[in-house]
């Protein structure tokens, strides 16, 4: 693996502090995203995906807060100003360091590191107009004038695929069809040229034709200005059509991380086969049941001691996974697991 | 957007038409009429009225006609501008209504401008620093203000401030500028009086409009679209006025319409203990008198007011909502 | 109604700490009225708000025995006498003695005004007692008694705890005396509100079409009558010859015509939205009659949302009460109620010289308060989507 890195996570931890209990959403989450790379992100409702996304960009909100880990962000100081990315200077910075109410912070926001949200009705607020949310963006991260916001945010509609944006840009987000308005929220999304798109579940609230072209479209961009995306999504199949990388999680871990082949074919962590097993595939026999993962993902409340995972593990081994939560083991083939079967002090094949 | 207003318009006649017969019901109600409760007056003070005198005091006044006859001759002179004669205070009713009415409108507007500048940011700053002792303090002004009758509130007052200052806080204008001719020197001892039913009047409609507020602004600003505004880099600040106080708008903006109203004839029971010069004192007289037309009147002006300022928020909701707007345009 | 509880897995537990299963199962399967219950325990001032309406109303059902004497025991020797603090402990000859007691009146004739000055006198000391004998009365109406919880040993001794009015009545009998009144007023109206709106709004809401506009109409007109003008002009307009029961009935009805309004439209709101809902449909489907669709489907879901607001309402009605009352428009003499409490303080003069008659506004403010705070916890209690 190349190790043209854009953003790194080390280390991160995010937690809740409820009047019932703590609940540490985000429990050690090492992730790597290559630049220009698609990195999926998987995991079961609840897993804290969502959460690791908001985690990036600080914008976790009371009564959550990130309490460790890094997020190395290394921007091109080019790309930074606005230019050329070729041959330039590459600048680190900690997000998880910085306030998250600060001009720094907000600077990185909506300009280097975009998100689009999962259902776009209620993300785009219905007492302004597309073009108004588009042009919030460009004129808070460029020196424009009113005109040259407007003509680029119409630009931009057209290259999202909006008919007539010309006449669109001056409609409500209520007035547009579901599909028309996640295209909207990716044109305000890149109307600034960022870096790294993060996509929280950018198909799920749509129906299987628009999510297909979506998905394309999200793909043709990414070539076009150059960027990684963190795609967040529950949907194993999506992963396997767009992205290069995946990372499962479980839990606030992410358990493994490889590229799409290898996770696919030759999955390395007991729940990432116990995912992929329970996928219904075409031509297996009718009478066949289905193999659901055994149990039930635990209260956050209440966390299984070492492994999280160990509770449901068909390979759970005892004393060791109740124990001792594994870390984070590099494999040969440039994979990452979290498994003691991994472990090679451990002498246990995978 | 024009239609809808002028259908509106249209509708709010039959309605006043309506609450106009049912004026004039409510205040034919008691038994006789005015007539019989001024004999007794009289009577009470020593005089007598022959029955031929009351016969004719009758026909004068139209009394002996039945009720449907009496009630469009009223509605028949007030289209035509004429709002009848006061027979307590044996004037012209518009007269007595003009000149109160202008100091009623003053006091209220003041009153509305003092509760929004206040109610406004305190309600904003409860929501977004929710729990803190700010917001403890100013929920509780909140449960208070709504709880406290402003008669007694305004009675209370008085009473410290006679105890305590030796004044007195009675009326809207120190003894020697009551007949004065207007001056700078009188607008300035109204503003010296006008503090006092500014803040009775004032306090429970600034306790609910913070908690109408608070209640709003909590709904809306753990909303995604405020995220997503954040997620652009924009800042906390601007964030907050430009999306979810924009939206926890438009429920306030539907009580506008009834705040002038309410405030006007919630005034009523404040103005009689404050002795002010306001309408209010004068409809619980012609009320308890009978005195039709001062009390039609009064209640006819009263609910054209509400039915106008329905109308006022309803435009206004559909000028801020834009989905109202564009719903109303096919 | 039970909750669907999760389907126990089957593999064995391992490693997860003690307690948290059943912890779970617990919750899973609570009652809707007991979730509604745990939730409005969290709220604090609600549940206090609870504790002082349900004391306020032991005091409305045995106002006799909490009253020291009958609301219209009146004195000429006594008129405008100031407070006297009860006091439970005596510097006796043998140190701090439990004898609960009263400082007794002083008067002094001001000759300007021609009127007599009270003060307290630390010389006379006139002990009273806790469950003394007074004058007989019958408890809950037909229970004959003559204990009170306080009074004054000697029974022509005088005591008024919180002073008297410018008859020499005693104030705080009156006030125990006027609770009941206040505090069922509010009850009485609220419920006839809540029968017109519920029945009115209802049936707007569930059969639509023109039987919903012709009484969203009626509202609009019924609302747009501003209140207090209908209210004073409906006072006025009864007779003055009415017992003071009937009086109390027509007030109750006349603030209950507008307060109906304000339900119905929820209600209606309610039934439009839930019309649409698929548990709705999914019961009509499954051949519910209208009725039954109704009162077991769509009106509980809904119930303690209208508990919520009900509750709410009820402190208008006690404001609205006491304010006519005050003006001499609710009601009237014999009977008392805070508000006529309230109209011996009507001017600036009789409250300088006797403050003790503001006393009354204090069981106004805590009763609207407490309903007020009730009220909201009950609303947040009760809505499912709240945080």
């Amino acid at each position: 693996m190349s190790d043209d890195l854009l953003l790194e996570i080390k280390g991160l931890k995010t937690q809740f502090f409820l009047d019932e209990g703590l609940v540490e959403a985000v429990n050690g989450v090492n992730l790597k995203i290559r630049r220009g790379a698609t990195v999926g992100l998987v995991g079961e409702s609840g897993c804290g995906k969502s959460v690791t996304a908001f985690s990036v960009l600080n914008l976790v909100t009371r009564p959550g807060r990130v309490v460790a880990g890094q997020i190395l962000f290394h921007r091109t100081l080019a790309t930074a100003a606005g230019g050329d990315a070729r041959g330039a200077q590459v600048e680190t910075i900690d997000l998880a360091a910085l306030d998250p109410d600060g001009k720094q912070m907000s600077a990185v926001r909506g300009k280097e590191i975009a998100m689009i949200f999962q259902e776009p009705m209620v993300s785009l607020s219905m007492m302004h107009t597309i073009g108004f949310q588009i042009m919030e963006a460009i004129l808070l991260h460029f020196d424009v004038s009113q005109q040259e916001a407007r003509q680029r945010a119409i630009q931009i509609l057209n290259k999202v695929g909006i008919p007539n944006a010309a006449e669109r840009v001056d409609m409500y987000p209520f007035q547009l069809s579901g599909g028309m308005r996640q295209r909207a929220m990716i044109a305000m999304a890149l109307s600034c040229n960022p870096t790294l798109l993060i996509a929280d579940e950018p198909t799920t609230a749509l129906d299987v034709t628009t999510q297909a072209q979506i998905l394309e479209l999200m793909l043709h961009l990414q070539k076009e200005f150059g960027m990684s995306i963190l795609l967040i999504t529950h949907d194993l199949g999506v992963v396997a059509e767009t992205c290069d990388e995946v990372a499962v999680m479980y839990l606030g871990e992410v358990v493994e991380q490889g590229s799409v082949r290898q996770i696919f074919h030759s999955p390395a962590h007991p729940y990432t086969q116990a995912l992929l097993n329970s996928i219904p595939k075409l031509g297996s026999s009718k009478a066949g049941r289905l193999t659901p993962i055994e149990g039930t993902v635990p209260d956050p409340y209440n966390r299984p001691t070492g492994c999280p995972f160990h509770p449901r593990c068909v390979r759970f081994i005892k004393d060791l996974c109740d124990q001792d939560n594994p870390p984070q083991i590099e494999l040969n083939d440039g994979r990452s697991v979290r498994c003691w079967l991994h472990d090679p002090r451990q002498g246990v094949q995978s | 957007m024009l239609r809808y207003i002028l259908k509106r318009i249209l509708l709010m006649v039959p309605t006043l038409f309506v609450i106009s017969v049912i004026a004039f019901i409510v205040i034919q109600l008691p038994p006789g009429d005015f007539l019989t409760s001024y004999i007794n007056n009289r009577a009470a003070e020593g005089t007598l009225i022959s029955n031929e005198e009351i016969t004719n005091l009758r026909m004068q006044y139209g009394m002996d006609k039945p009720m449907i006859n009496q009630y469009f001759i009223w509605i028949g002179s007030i289209l035509k501008g004429d709002y009848g004669y006061s027979f307590l205070y044996r004037r012209p009713v518009s007269e007595l209504i003009w000149e109160r009415l202008v100091l009623t409108f003053v006091i209220s507007l003041v009153t509305l401008l003092f509760t929004w500048v206040i109610a406004f940011p305190v309600g904003i700053f409860s929501a977004v620093k929710q729990y803190s002792l700010g917001d403890y303090v100013a929920t509780a002004f909140g449960f208070l203000g709504l709880s406290i009758p402003n008669f007694l509130f305004a009675l209370v007052l008085m009473v410290l401030a006679f105890q305590y200052f030796g004044l007195s806080l009675s009326g809207l204008f120190s003894p020697d500028y009551v007949e004065a001719p207007w001056s700078l020197a009188k607008v300035g001892n109204l503003l010296q009086h006008l503090w006092i039913p500014v803040i009775v009047l004032g306090l429970s409609g600034t306790a609910g409009m913070i908690r109408t507020m608070r209640a709003n602004l909590l709904d809306e600003l753990h909303k995604p679209y405020v995220t997503t505004a954040r997620a652009k880099g924009q800042s906390k600040f601007k964030t907050l006025l430009r999306y979810p106080v924009r939206a926890a708008l438009n429920p306030f903006v539907s009580t506008i319409g009834y705040t002038l109203p309410n405030l006007v004839s919630g005034s009523i029971i404040v103005s009689v203990v404050l002795s002010l010069p306001t309408t209010g004192p004068l409809l619980l007289a012609s009320l308890m008198a009978q005195d039709m037309y001062l009390a039609g009147a009064y209640v006819l002006l009263l609910s054209s007011l509400t039915v106008v300022g329905t109308l006022v928020s309803d435009i206004l909701l559909a000028w801020l909502d834009p989905r109202i707007r564009l719903s109303l345009r096919g | 109604m039970t909750a669907v509880s999760v389907p126990t897995p089957t593999a064995p537990r391992r490693g997860l700490p003690q307690g948290s299963q059943e912890k779970k199962t617990r919750v899973f399967v609570a009652s809707q009225g007991t979730l509604i219950w745990w939730r409005f325990r969290k709220h604090k001032p609600a549940l206090i708000s609870a504790v002082v309406l349900i004391l306020i109303y032991l005091v409305v059902l045995f106002a006799e025995f909490f009253a020291p004497f009958p609301q219209e025991n009146y004195s000429v020797k006594y008129t405008y006498a100031p407070p006297q603090t009860l006091q439970i402990f005596l510097n006796g000859p043998n140190g701090l003695e439990f004898r609960p007691h009263v400082l007794g009146y002083k008067s002094v004739l001001n000759q300007e005004s021609l009127k007599r000055v009270f003060t307290l006198d630390p010389e006379q000391v006139v002990p009273v007692q806790f469950f003394a004998q007074g004058e007989p009365y019958l408890l809950m109406g037909f229970i004959p008694a003559t204990t009170h919880l306080l009074g004054p040993t000697a029974k022509e001794d005088p005591m008024y705890l919180l002073g008297a009015d410018r008859l020499g009545r005693d104030v705080f009998s009156r006030m125990v005396y006027g609770t009941r009144i206040s505090m069922t007023i509010g009850l009485v109206g609220v419920t006839i509100s809540l029968l017109l709106g519920i029945l009115l709004g209802g049936i707007s809401g569930f059969f639509g079409g023109w039987v919903d506009i012709a009484i969203q109409r009626t509202i609009e007109f019924i609302i747009s009558i501003p209140s207090i003008p209908l209210w004073l002009g409906l006072s006025a307009a009864l007779p003055s010859d009415w017992s003071p029961i009937q009086v109390y009935f027509a007030i109750t009805l006349i603030l209950s015509l507008r307060g109906w309004t304000g339900l119905a439209r929820v209600v209606r709101g309610r039934f439009l939205s839930l019309r649409e809902e698929e548990f709705v449909m999914a019961a009509a489907l499954d051949g519910s009659s209208e009725l039954r669709l109704i009162f077991l489907h769509m009106l509980p879901s809904f119930m303690s949302h209208i508990i919520a607001t009900v509750t709410l309402a009820i402190p208008e009605m006690i404001l609205a009460e006491t304010s006519l009352s005050f003006l001499g428009l609710g009601l009237r003499a014999p009977a008392v109620s805070w508000g006529v409490l309230l109209q011996e303080a009507q001017n600036v003069r009789s409250v300088v010289q006797a403050p003790w008659l503001l006393v009354p506004a204090v069981g106004v403010i805590l009763a609207v308060l407490t309903f007020n705070f009730l009220g909201d916890g009950l609303r947040d209690a009760a809505d499912p989507y709240s945080r």
